[in-house]
């Protein structure tokens, strides 16, 4: 095994004992992105970075440990662009919270940044103005999205671990698709200074990795309440790798069948089923549950998510950062620079979420689906009043084929069905590898727990995880 | 509810974005059949239900009103794409 091939774990353990030291590590990186980046394109401004040498970091349990970073994060000194052309050459003058962090911690902030849908708007990467991604598993299939160039990053063995943003499932699905572990913490775990905002109410940072025990370290490192955002909730964080035990003896784990319905590709299907005997063979109590109003998850959320995100995006008009068109007008030159620095996603979803706050459709739109956000809250709570946790599909289907739904938004939409209501719960979920399709696809199994409750998903992962191979499959580059 | 150009155009204006007839024709069409999708929801009652704007329960955080440090003018107008000594400077607003 190539150093770049190891967990995050192993590598600790390496540095440690001097089996290896970082500047090796990078170089088996950068060895691996030279000979498959090219097909893969996980990362973005490629040619733009030099090939780095090692910055000297604090001596803490991360040392000497590289992390790739999704390219909504602000890193000091390295650009920071959403894949977007308004935030053309946006070099931070400072950290997020979860840099900060790490940094501290000793790890090595990685200087090519992961590809992703411009500004988190989509599920497959493909909404970037670097161009898309291709999933490791199959270079005409995407990664999913929109932390595509992360999940897939880690999956192709150019990253040892990676952070994501999630919104709507952009943790969760790529990590689906490409066959690597994806957490989406509590909302309010893990602190947004210094994410670029997308929908401020939804979006969380997470770990995308290659198996529960690097997801857990990397969650004790960057959760925490930070004075910073005031969304962030001073909540204890627990050991979290007391919760690897390999014991789900007794656990209730919920199976809603709204989620077992119409449009779920039957190999999926077969292959959640199985992993959910799997889980009971190992002393899980699973029952049928119900989420009734699972199936206004994804329009409550295209409203919400929008809204927000119409808001959030109105900072990028060409004056404080970023890229301006010329004119003599301020009205024309906002409208120019908007019209020009963004994508066709992006547009639409302003759009969208301007109409729906805009006045004579408020009460029609934004408040009956703040409404409705509580009805699928109630949902989930009346659930965990019983369950430890629920277990689902991360996505009714494998990685689709790139081009495959570009020219139609609504399928393109469909594909977050069942990672969505999590987001609009603000609940923790996990996606793990627990199979794959007979071309060879990655499948992932998606286990959600009650709010702060994370140690709950690494217990059921990780036990999984230690009674499976799937994470140990490599797709063939 | 049906969306027509007319609304889209207006929306985009309001949204300070430009649109080339080609794309709002596109786009018209699009929101169009998301909002049919979105309509879904009218079917439920609403009535006594209590909107969530966010799922914390947490309200109101302030803290100490107490200066700090902040980012230098220097460092806040690194990224302008045009400056003024220490200004972001713009087209002109006033006559």
């Amino acid at each position: 095994m190539e150093l770049n091939q190891l967990t995050a774990h192993e590598l600790i353990d390496k540095l440690k004992d001097k089996q290896a030291n970082a500047s090796a590590v990078l170089d088996a990186i950068y060895s691996r992105i030279e000979k498959v980046e090219p097909s893969v394109k996980a990362y973005v401004r490629v040619n733009d970075v030099k090939k780095p040498v090692c910055n000297p970091q604090p001596d803490s349990l991360l040392k000497g440990l590289p992390i790739t970073i999704k390219d909504n994060i602000c890193t000091e000194g390295i650009n920071t662009e959403c894949c977007s052309k308004i935030l053309q050459g946006f070099r931070p003058p400072y950290d997020a919270t979860v840099i900060n962090k790490l940094k501290k911690s000793g790890a090595e902030i990685f200087p090519l940044k992961a590809n992703m849908d411009e500004f988190a708007f989509g599920s497959s990467t493909e909404n970037s103005r670097y161009g898309a991604t291709h999933n490791p598993w199959d270079l005409e299939s995407v990664p999913g999205g929109s932390s595509g160039g992360s999940a897939a990053s880690v999956a192709a063995d150019e990253a040892i671990w990676a952070l994501g943003s999630d919104t709507g499932g952009s943790i969760r699905q790529p990590a689906s698709f490409c066959g690597v572990v994806g957490l989406k913490p509590t909302y309010g775990r893990v602190s947004r200074y210094g994410l670029i905002a997308f929908a401020s109410s939804l979006d969380q940072i997470g770990p995308i990795t290659r198996d529960v025990r690097d997801s857990s370290i990397l969650s004790q490192v960057i959760f925490g309440y930070d004075p910073n955002d005031s969304t962030s909730v001073k909540q204890d964080v627990p050991d979290f790798s007391k919760s690897l035990t390999n014991d789900i003896r007794g656990l209730k784990v919920g199976i809603p069948g709204e989620y077992f319905v119409e449009g779920m590709d039957a190999e999926v299907k077969t292959i959640i089923e199985e992993a959910i005997n799997k889980l009971n063979s190992l002393g899980a109590v699973s029952q049928k549950v119900s989420l009734p109003h699972t199936e206004y998850a994804v329009p409550v959320y295209y409203i919400i998510a929008t809204a927000e995100a119409s808001s959030n995006l109105a900072r990028f008009d060409g004056v404080q950062y970023g890229w301006r068109a010329k004119s003599d007008n301020l009205i024309e030159m906002y409208k120019k620079t908007r019209g020009e620095g963004f994508g066709d996603e992006a547009k639409r979803r302003i759009i969208l979420g301007t109409f729906a706050l805009s006045h004579g459709y408020y009460d029609a739109y934004y408040l009956r689906a703040l409404k409705v956000r509580t009805l699928i809250k109630q949902d989930f709570d009346a659930v965990f009043k019983d369950f430890d946790c629920i277990v689902t599909p991360t996505s009714p289907t494998p990685a689709f084929k790139i081009g495959e739904k570009t020219q139609d938004p609504l399928k393109m939409y469909l594909s977050d069905i069942y990672t969505i209501s999590v987001n609009l719960a603000g609940i923790p979920a996990i996606s793990i590898p627990c199979g794959f399709t007979k071309k060879g696809l990655p499948v992932g199994l998606q286990i959600m727990a009650r709010p702060f409750d994370e140690a709950m998903l690494f217990r059921v992962a990780h036990t999984f995880e230690q009674n499976t191979d799937w994470h140990k499959s490599n797709p063939k580059l | 509810m049906a969306i027509d150009k007319e609304t889209v155009k207006y929306v985009a204006h309001l949204a300070r974005i430009e649109l080339q007839p080609d794309e709002l024709e596109k786009l018209s069409g699009q929101l169009h059949d998301i909002l049919g999708f979105i309509d879904k929801l009218s079917r439920l009652d609403t009535s006594r239900v209590n909107p969530s704007s966010h799922i914390l329960p947490i309200s109101n955080v302030l803290r100490e009103d107490k200066p700090r440090d902040s980012l230098s003018p220097d460092k806040a107008l690194e990224n302008a794409p045009v400056k003024k000594g220490n200004f972001f400077s713009v087209p002109k607003i006033l006559e």
